[in-house]
C-alpha cells in the first residue's frame, strides 16, 4: 500500500449504499473528492447520474449540504450560493458545482463560461462519462469518435470530442486540472490543492461507466487506467498558466511507454462498430493532443 | 413628512428594492426593464445599497442565482420582461417548487415573433401556471409600495412574487411618487428570516429526486410525495390571499396608502356595467368610466390587482349586482379568449351571476388604448346586450380583423 494513502481523510461523506450502478466510476471519484473537500463545503448539482446517486427524498447518501438545480444552471447556481454567502459574511465555505459532461460541455457551458469570466470563487467539477448516462446513454459533445450511443446507434459518433479543457483554459483560470476515477490519489491531491486556491477552479474527471461504455462492472479501474495509459485521457494540471503532467501521465512521458488506443477501445462494447478509418483518425487525434501537451510541458 | 419625487416606474421599483434592504441582486438587461437594472447598478456601485450584484450572462442564470442565494438565506431581487421572462420559464417553476420568497419585477412587454419592444401583458399572463404570485400595479406609486409589500407577503407564505407593471406606460413615464420613510419600512419589513438554510451546520439535500408517493425517512416518519408538495404549493398560494390583504391593510395604516389588496374598485358600487382589467389599463378604464358617467351611464371599474391567487371570492362579491361585464385585456390565450376573461367566468360558475360578459383584446404589442375607445366599446356592448345579444364574445379592439382571401 503506498504511503500516500495514509494522508487521505478517513472521514466518509458518502454513506454506505447509494443508487449508482455497480462499478460506477463517478461513485468512486465522488467518494475521494468529498474526502478532499471535507465538511465546510456546499454542493450544487444539476440533473444527472449524480442526482440519482444522492438518493431519493427523504433520504440521501451524501452527508454534505447540496442544492439541486436545473440542468443548464449549475455554475449560475453556484454563483448564487457564493453571492448569498458573501452577503451574509460567510466566506469560509467552499462552493462546489458538480455536473456531468452533458451538463458541462453542452447545456451548462453558457453559465459555466459566465461564472468563470466573472471569476466566481468556486470549484466546477465535470465528471466525464462521455455521454448522457442518466437518460440512457445518448451522445454528448464529450463522446469520442466511433462510440455507439442510443442517438448514434448505427453509424457511431462521427466527430471528435470537444476540447473542453482548452475552452476552460481560455478563461485564464487560476487552477485547472484533469484527473481520473482510476487514480484516486491523483484526484485527491488535486482537490486538496484546488480547495486552497481562490477564484474559478475547473477539474475534469474521467469517469468510466460500465453500462454506458459496455464492459463488466469489475473492470472500471482497469478501463480508467487504460484511458490514461493510451493517452486518450491525460492527467495534468495548469496552475497560473503553468502546465504540468501528473501521476501516470507523467511517467508515460518520461518512459515513452504510451500504449496504442486500440488497447483501450477493444475492451468496450461501445466501440464495436468503429471503422478502421475512424480508428486511424482517433489515434491521430490522440497523438496530436499528446504531442501538444508534451511540447507545453517542456 | 412627505417626500415626493418625480420618477419613472423603473426608478420607483429600484427605490422599493433599496428600501427593502435586498442583499443579492441578479439581473440581465431587456427593454423596457433595462433602466431598472441600471438604476440598481448605480445604487449598489454608489454605495447606497449594500448588496451583492451578480451580473450574469442570461435570464436563466439570473433566476438560478436568486434561487441559490435565497436558499442560503439572503433576500434577493431580480427583474425582467418578455423574452427574458420566457427564457426563465424552467427556473420559474424551480423557484416556486423550492418555496423561496424571491421578488421579481416583470416589466410587461409583448412577445415575439415578430419582435416588439412595446407593452402588453402576454409575457406574464403566459407564466400564470408556474406557481408564482402575480400582482399587477396600476401606477408608479403602487410599484414602489408593492415591491416592499411583496417581500413581506413572500416571506410569510414562502412563494415567489412577480410584481408586474406595464412597459413604457409606467416603466418610462415620470410621475410624482411619495417615497416611504426608510425607518418605517425597516419596521414594516424586518430582515429576512429563512425557513430553510443550505449550510454545512445542518447538511441537507434540497430538491432531490422525489417519488409520486409518500415515503418514510430513516426515523420512520412518513414524508411527502411529489403530489403532497404540489398540493402544499397550491394551498400556500391560495392562502396568500390572507397575507396579501393584511399586508395591504398594515401598509395603509403605516404609510397611508391602500392599493386594494386583491382588487380595487372605482365608482363600482351602483354600477350597471363594470369594466375590468389589470395594470395601467384598469387606470385608463377609470377615465372611460368618467366619460360614460357624464353620458348618464352607470359604469364602474374593477381593477384586478392580484391575478394569482385569483380573487375568486372578491370578484363574486364585487360583480354581484352588475348588469354587464366587460373584460379588457392585453393578452390572448390562443384558440380561446383572453385569459382573464376565462378566469373571471370560471369564478361565477355556480353563482347566481348571469351578467353577460364581453371580452375585448386590446393594446397588443403596444397598440395605443384610449379611454375614449374603451368607452365606445362599452357603449356598443351595451347596445348589443340591449338588443338581446347576450352571447359572450371576444372582440379585438382597434384591430383590422378583415382576413383577405388567400390563394
Ligand atoms: C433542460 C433539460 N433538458 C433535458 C433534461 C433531461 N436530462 C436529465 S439528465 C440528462 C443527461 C445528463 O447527462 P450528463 O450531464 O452527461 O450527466 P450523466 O447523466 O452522464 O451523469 C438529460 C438530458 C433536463 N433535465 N433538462
Ligand atoms: S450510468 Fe454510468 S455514470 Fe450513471 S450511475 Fe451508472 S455507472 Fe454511474
Amino acid at each position: 500500500m503506498p504511503d500516500k494513502l495514509f494522508k487521505v481523510n478517513r472521514e466518509e461523506y458518502m454513506l454506505p449504499g447509494n443508487r449508482s450502478c455497480q462499478g460506477c466510476g463517478l461513485s468512486l471519484a465522488y467518494r475521494y473528492l468529498l474526502k478532499a473537500l471535507r465538511e465546510n463545503t456546499i454542493l450544487t448539482i444539476p440533473a444527472s447520474c449524480l442526482t440519482v446517486l444522492h438518493g431519493l427524498y427523504p433520504t440521501t447518501s451524501v452527508a454534505i449540504p447540496c442544492l439541486n438545480c436545473t440542468f443548464p444552471s449549475t455554475a449560475a447556481s453556484a454563483s448564487g450560493i457564493v453571492a448569498g454567502l458573501n452577503a451574509l459574511n460567510r466566506t469560509d465555505i467552499t462552493v462546489v458545482a458538480v455536473a456531468g459532461d452533458g451538463g458541462t460541455y453542452d447545456i451548462g457551458i453558457q453559465a459555466l463560461s459566465g461564472a468563470a469570466e466573472r471569476g466566481t470563487d468556486f470549484i466546477f467539477v465535470c465528471y466525464d462519462n462521455e455521454a448522457y448516462m442518466n437518460t440512457g446513454t445518448q451522445r454528448s459533445s464529450a463522446t469520442p469518435m466511433g462510440a455507439l450511443t442510443t442517438t448514434t446507434p448505427i453509424l457511431t459518433k462521427q466527430q471528435n470530442k470537444k476540447d473542453m479543457l482548452k475552452i476552460m483554459e481560455a478563461h485564464d483560470l487560476p487552477y485547472l486540472a484533469s484527473t481520473s476515477a482510476a487514480f484516486p490519489l491523483d484526484l485527491y491531491d488535486k482537490f486538496v490543492r484546488a480547495k486552497r486556491i481562490k477564484g474559478t477552479r475547473y477539474i475534469e474527471i474521467s469517469a468510466p461507466c460500465p453500462p454506458g461504455w459496455i464492459y463488466p462492472p469489475k473492470d472500471t479501474v482497469k478501463i480508467g487506467r487504460l484511458a490514461v495509459e493510451t493517452g486518450i485521457f491525460v492527467l495534468f494540471e495548469i496552475e497560473d498558466g503553468k502546465f504540468r503532467f501528473t501521476g501516470r501521465s507523467k511517467t508515460l512521458v518520461e518512459k515513452g511507454s504510451r500504449l496504442p488506443v486500440i488497447n483501450y477501445l477493444e475492451r468496450q462494447g461501445r466501440f464495436r462498430k468503429m471503422s478502421i478509418e475512424q480508428l486511424t483518425q482517433l489515434q491521430k487525434w490522440v497523438d496530436t493532443k499528446w504531442n501538444e501537451y508534451v511540447r507545453r510541458a517542456e | 413628512m412627505s417626500n415626493v419625487q418625480i420618477m419613472t416606474g423603473n426608478q420607483a421599483a429600484a427605490m422599493g428594492v433599496k428600501l427593502s434592504h435586498v442583499q443579492v441582486i441578479s439581473a440581465y438587461p431587456i427593454t423596457p426593464q433595462t433602466p431598472l437594472t441600471e438604476t440598481i447598478s448605480q445604487l449598489v456601485e454608489g454605495g447606497e445599497l449594500k448588496a451583492e450584484y451578480i451580473r450574469v450572462e442570461s435570464e436563466h442564470s439570473v433566476l438560478a442565482v436568486c434561487i441559490s442565494a435565497s436558499a442560503v438565506g439572503a433576500r434577493v431581487f431580480t427583474s425582467t420582461s418578455s423574452h427574458g421572462l420566457l427564457y426563465m420559464h424552467e427556473q420559474l417553476h424551480w423557484a416556486a417548487g423550492s418555496r423561496l420568497p424571491i421578488v421579481m419585477c416583470c416589466v410587461n412587454r409583448g412577445v415575439g415573433a415578430p419582435w416588439s419592444i412595446f407593452n402588453d401583458q402576454q409575457d406574464a399572463v403566459a407564466q400564470r401556471d408556474t406557481g408564482w404570485i402575480q400582482i399587477y400595479c396600476r401606477n408608479n406609486q403602487e410599484i414602489i409600495d408593492t415591491v416592499i409589500q411583496a417581500y413581506r407577503i413572500a416571506e410569510a407564505v414562502y412563494v415567489p412574487i412577480m410584481v408586474c407593471y406595464d412597459g413604457f406606460v409606467l416603466s418610462h413615464t415620470m410621475t410624482p411618487v411619495e417615497v416611504p420613510d426608510a425607518d418605517l419600512v425597516r419596521d414594516f419589513l424586518p430582515p429576512y428570516k429563512p425557513h430553510m438554510i443550505l449550510s454545512p451546520e445542518d447538511p441537507r439535500n434540497i430538491n432531490p429526486v422525489i417519488f409520486p408517493w409518500r415515503r418514510q425517512d430513516p426515523e420512520g416518519v412518513l414524508r411527502d410525495g411529489y403530489m403532497e408538495l404540489r398540493y402544499k404549493l397550491q394551498k400556500a398560494i391560495e392562502g396568500a390571499r390572507e397575507a396579501i390583504v393584511t399586508t395591504n391593510r398594515a401598509y395603509a395604516e403605516v404609510f397611508g396608502r391602500d392599493h386594494g389588496g386583491m382588487l380595487w374598485t372605482y365608482r363600482a358600487d351602483d354600477a350597471e356595467v363594470i369594466l375590468t382589467a389589470m395594470g395601467s389599463l384598469a387606470s385608463e378604464a377609470t377615465v372611460a368610466v368618467d366619460i360614460l358617467r357624464e353620458q348618464g351611464i352607470k359604469a364602474g371599474v374593477v381593477g384586478i390587482r392580484v391575478f394569482r391567487p385569483f380573487p375568486k371570492e372578491e370578484v363574486r362579491e364585487v360583480f354581484v349586482n352588475t348588469g354587464a361585464i366587460l373584460v379588457f385585456e392585453k393578452d390572448i390565450s390562443y384558440g380561446y379568449e383572453g385569459a382573464l376573461c376565462s378566469d373571471l367566468k370560471a369564478a361565477f360558475y355556480g353563482t347566481g351571476n348571469r351578467a353577460p360578459i364581453h371580452n375585448y383584446i386590446v393594446g397588443l404589442g403596444g397598440r395605443d388604448v384610449k379611454a375614449r375607445e374603451l368607452a365606445e366599446a362599452t357603449l356598443s356592448s351595451l347596445e348589443a346586450i340591449a338588443s338581446g345579444n347576450t352571447e359572450p364574445k371576444t372582440q379585438w379592439l382597434n384591430c383590422d380583423t378583415y382576413l383577405p382571401e388567400t390563394g
